[in-house]
């Protein structure tokens, strides 16, 4: 799951995303490319009432604006949010429709409720599950999160959330800080069969029932392990299956913040955090 | 920044009431074209703090917005011309966005606000 090189886990979002990796984000076509499908898709699954009406919406994360030109192409109005403010320097430059604003996502969103029709995020909530800072707690700011996303959201609203989760863990630990606020929905995985193409969205609703969509490209063989067994599940409850063979250790999250207060405290000898933080070691025999 | 942005915007700093509506500070504004989309300003005119964005587009220097929203509001071509150039066309592109409630300044920088918080005021 996730790619092989995942920027979340280099350095803070805003120190990421500088100037130049904004440009080099911005600029590159098979980026555009792939944020526009994204969009494209998140915009199905929000499945706004086809009245013909612009809507509100939010796009969390919005960088240098590609998924909201998408929203822009498909007549809405937005609103984005993100913490780089060298992508935000170059959405506006790109002069986007959408306003924009410099803003952590983890802090909670500074909006009156009821005001959205909808919202969506393209490739940028899966941060909120690192810990850039000693004093950031993921749970807080993804609780503080969702909570103000239910709020915002006019009633029968939706959020499409498209991540890149590190582990199943991960989505499970997003999936479930969105439900225990209120919402209700799931995860819906296309093409669960494919490493390259697999796609995750998670998909919110306030109030209401409805059934989740379904997932695309299922048509492929039986999932193989639980990994991709994940598909289109409703995740509304609790999840309360562990992976096979019970969970194993902390976390790479409770592992990275106790190392940093351990580092704190002026222990030295402190491994560095990297991606291998927190791993499950292979089983070599 | 838009004023619809504005009329959004509630102070986020942790224990604030009353965050809304941020007090504008005037550096400078523009002005920019947009489309006129009558069917949208219809769909989101309930959900404006009228007054509040009255205010806003006078501290800004258009004055046109009537005192209330007039009756057959969203038959009215004048109102929503009006409304449209409120929430869509008039942009603060430097100055601050002062909370009611703490005073606290959240500075606009080449029309981006800057909502960043500190980490004791979350
Ligand atoms: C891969 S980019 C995607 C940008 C845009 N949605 C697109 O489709 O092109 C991820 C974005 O998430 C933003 N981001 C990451 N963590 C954030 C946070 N805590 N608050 C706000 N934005 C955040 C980053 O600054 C970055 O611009």
């Amino acid at each position: 799951m996730g790619r092989s090189d995942r920027p979340e886990l280099t350095a803070p979002p805003d120190v990421f995303y500088n100037e130049e990796e904004a440009r080099k984000y911005t600029d590159n076509t098979r980026m555009v490319n792939i944020q526009t499908q994204l969009t494209q898709r998140a915009l199905e699954l929000l499945a706004l009432p086809d009245d013909g009406r612009p809507k509100y919406l939010l796009d969390l994360g919005c960088g240098s604006g590609l998924s909201g030109e998408t929203l822009t192409d498909a007549g809405h109005v937005w609103l984005g949010m993100d913490i780089s403010p060298s992508m935000l320097g170059i959405a506006r430059e790109r002069e986007v429709e959408g306003d924009i604003c410099l803003q952590d996502l983890g802090h909670g969103l500074p909006l009156r409720p009821g005001m959205f029709d909808g919202a969506i995020s393209i490739s940028a909530v899966q941060w909120l599950c690192n810990a850039d800072r000693s004093s950031h707690d993921p749970r807080k700011r993804m609780k503080r999160f969702f909570e103000t996303l239910y709020r915002c959201l006019a009633k029968g609203g939706r959020a499409v959330l498209q991540i890149y989760p590190e582990s199943t863990d991960q989505a499970a630990l997003l999936t479930n800080a969105a439900m225990k606020v209120g919402f209700s929905g799931g995860l819906v995985v296309d093409f669960p069969h494919s490493t390259r193409a697999k796609k995750y969205f998670l998909v919110l609703l306030v109030g209401g029932h409805a059934a989740l969509p379904a997932s695309r490209g299922m048509d492929g063989e039986d999932p193989s392990d639980e990994e991709e067994a994940y598909g289109a599940v409703q995740v509304g409850q609790r999840r309360t299956k562990r992976r096979k063979g019970g969970k194993a250790g902390k976390g790479v999250e409770w592992i990275v913040k106790k190392k940093a207060q351990q580092r704190g405290r002026g222990h030295e000898n402190i491994k560095p955090d990297t991606k291998y933080t927190g791993r499950k070691r292979k089983v070599r025999f | 920044m838009k004023l619809i942005t504005h009329n959004m915007l509630s102070c986020p700093i942790k224990g604030v009431k009353n965050g809304f509506p941020f007090r504008i500070e005037v550096g400078e504004v523009a002005t920019r074209e947009a489309d006129f989309d009558p069917t949208f300003l219809r769909h989101i005119l309930p959900r404006i703090e009228y007054g509040a964005l009255r205010a806003a587009a006078a501290s800004l220097g258009f004055a046109d917005l009537p005192e209330t929203v007039p009756e057959g509001a969203t038959e009215d071509d004048a109102f929503l011309q009006a409304l449209h150039h409120a929430l869509l066309e008039l942009h603060l592109e430097e100055g601050a966005l002062v909370c009611p409630e703490t005073g606290r300044r959240f500075l606009v920088n080449k029309g981006i606000p800057n909502l960043l918080l500190h980490e004791d005021e979350c």
